[in-house]
């Protein structure tokens, strides 16, 4: 242990290099901070917009939420500069994800269910469809 | 005996142990939480369009007012400068810099005190907020006079109360005024509560996850999400705090420790930026 601390010193006690490194990463971290400010604004002012179909709603909320979790995961998180071992633990755990996400839509019958199901302000098609295999309700 | 690569990361990997310990952590995480984001698609896309909420299987609209949508913006944004806080204080260390540190580690706790603070009061407000429907079909929201939580029919009958205090909610068309039910004392002002028959009830109950299946997912989703608000809290307290003494034993370390504590704290900040959208906006 005291070994390792005393390496520790002894290696990057001074060195000026990672301090301009980490600085330049400080630079960035700023701006993500602000991109994310944004995007939250964004988020809300969007969704008292009515952009005719609700799954446009949702669409671009959903999208706005992606960029900001690439920002946050790739930055914060240091994702885009990690070890091959890491992405690839998480290549694996994405895939997985992504399935167990639609799988439940999979289960369910055809494409327009989800048209009618997200649907729901309108009453056009889909929706009659989406009523009879929605869940009973009490 | 001395863990190797506790500080020192594995030649053939380039990762020191913790690293890899989060992330594998990290990735259960993200399936435990997939389970649930799947069960939300299911809800979601099986609500029956035809029904209005607070109907049981109806998913609400925006304009049904049901979440505080400025507290939970305030939050989205609390939780966004505490990851921010959180990656400034691992900076610091490595510019070796303690006091930037202790400052922007204090600032993450505070965020996460505040996040849970604005968390309780949501739960709050709805854990006092009624859904009510009578025997002839019609249904309300409101609260009872004076305040109650968790309150139900069966409770009612159980006590065998014979008639409630209901305050109806103002009906759609002033959605504006019962968006903000938070602290809804002056738009319900120009309303005068009304006696109720318990024998005309035929559903009473609060707005907790029984009420709906909307409400079933909204609080097992942000259960657990502040759950993991609490957990990370208390490991960055304890870093924060008594755990810095490393700091002047094995800083190297420390460093580490910090790191891969801020990876779960941005982790949890991430469930939140789709948690946010999902259940309040969309």
């Amino acid at each position: 242990m005291a070994e390792h601390a005393s390496d520790a010193h002894a290696e990057d006690g001074h060195d000026p290099h990672e301090i301009e490194h980490i600085k330049a990463h400080i630079k960035v971290y700023m701006l993500i901070f602000a991109m994310l400010i944004l995007g939250t604004i964004l988020t809300v002012a969007i969704s008292y917009i009515d952009f005719g179909e609700h799954w446009k709603n949702i669409a671009i909320g959903l999208a706005i939420a992606s960029v900001k979790g690439t920002l946050v995961a790739g930055w914060f998180m240091h994702l885009i500069s990690e070890k091959k071992l890491i992405y690839s633990v998480m290549v694996v755990t994405i895939f997985f994800f992504v399935a167990l996400s639609f799988i439940t839509i999979w289960s369910m019958t055809g494409s327009s269910l989800i048209g009618g199901g997200l649907n729901q302000h309108s009453t056009t098609g889909g929706a009659a469809h989406a009523a009879a295999v929605a869940p009973a309700h009490h | 005996m001395d863990i190797p690569y506790t500080t020192k990361p594995r030649p053939d990997t380039g990762l020191y142990n913790a690293k890899v310990g989060i992330w594998l952590f990290l990735a259960s995480e993200i399936m435990l939480f997939g389970a649930l984001f799947s069960s939300y698609i299911l809800l979601r896309v099986g609500a029956d369009p035809k029904l209005v909420w607070p109907a049981l299987a109806a998913w609400p609209s925006h304009s049904d007012g049901l979440l505080n949508v400025p507290m939970g913006a305030i939050n989205t944004l609390v939780l966004i400068v505490s990851s921010v806080t959180v990656v400034m204080a691992w900076a610091s260390l490595k510019m070796k810099n303690f006091n930037k540190f202790f400052m922007y580690q204090g600032i993450t706790v505070a965020c996460a005190i505040l996040f849970c603070g604005i968390k309780s009061a949501e739960y709050a407000a709805k854990f006092s907020h009624y859904h009510l429907v009578l025997k002839d079909g019609t249904a309300f929201t409101g609260h009872l006079e004076p305040k109650q939580y968790f309150m139900t029919d069966r409770k009612l009958r159980q006590a065998k109360v014979e008639e409630i205090t209901f305050l109806k909610d103002p009906q759609k068309g002033h959605a504006e005024a019962s968006a903000e039910h938070g602290s809804g004392d002056e738009a319900h002002a120009s309303h005068e509560p009304e006696k109720i028959k318990m024998s005309d009830i035929k559903r009473l109950t609060f707005w907790g996850p029984q009420q709906s299946t909307y409400f079933a997912i909204y609080f097992t989703m942000t259960g657990l999400h502040a759950l993991h608000v609490v957990g990370g809290a208390l490991v960055i307290g304890y870093l924060w705090l008594p755990g810095s003494r490393m700091w002047k034993t094995n800083p190297e370390r420390f460093t580490n420790r910090v790191e891969v504590c801020g990876l779960f704290w941005h982790f949890v900040d991430l469930v939140w930026i789709f948690l946010f959208p999902v259940l309040y906006l969309l």
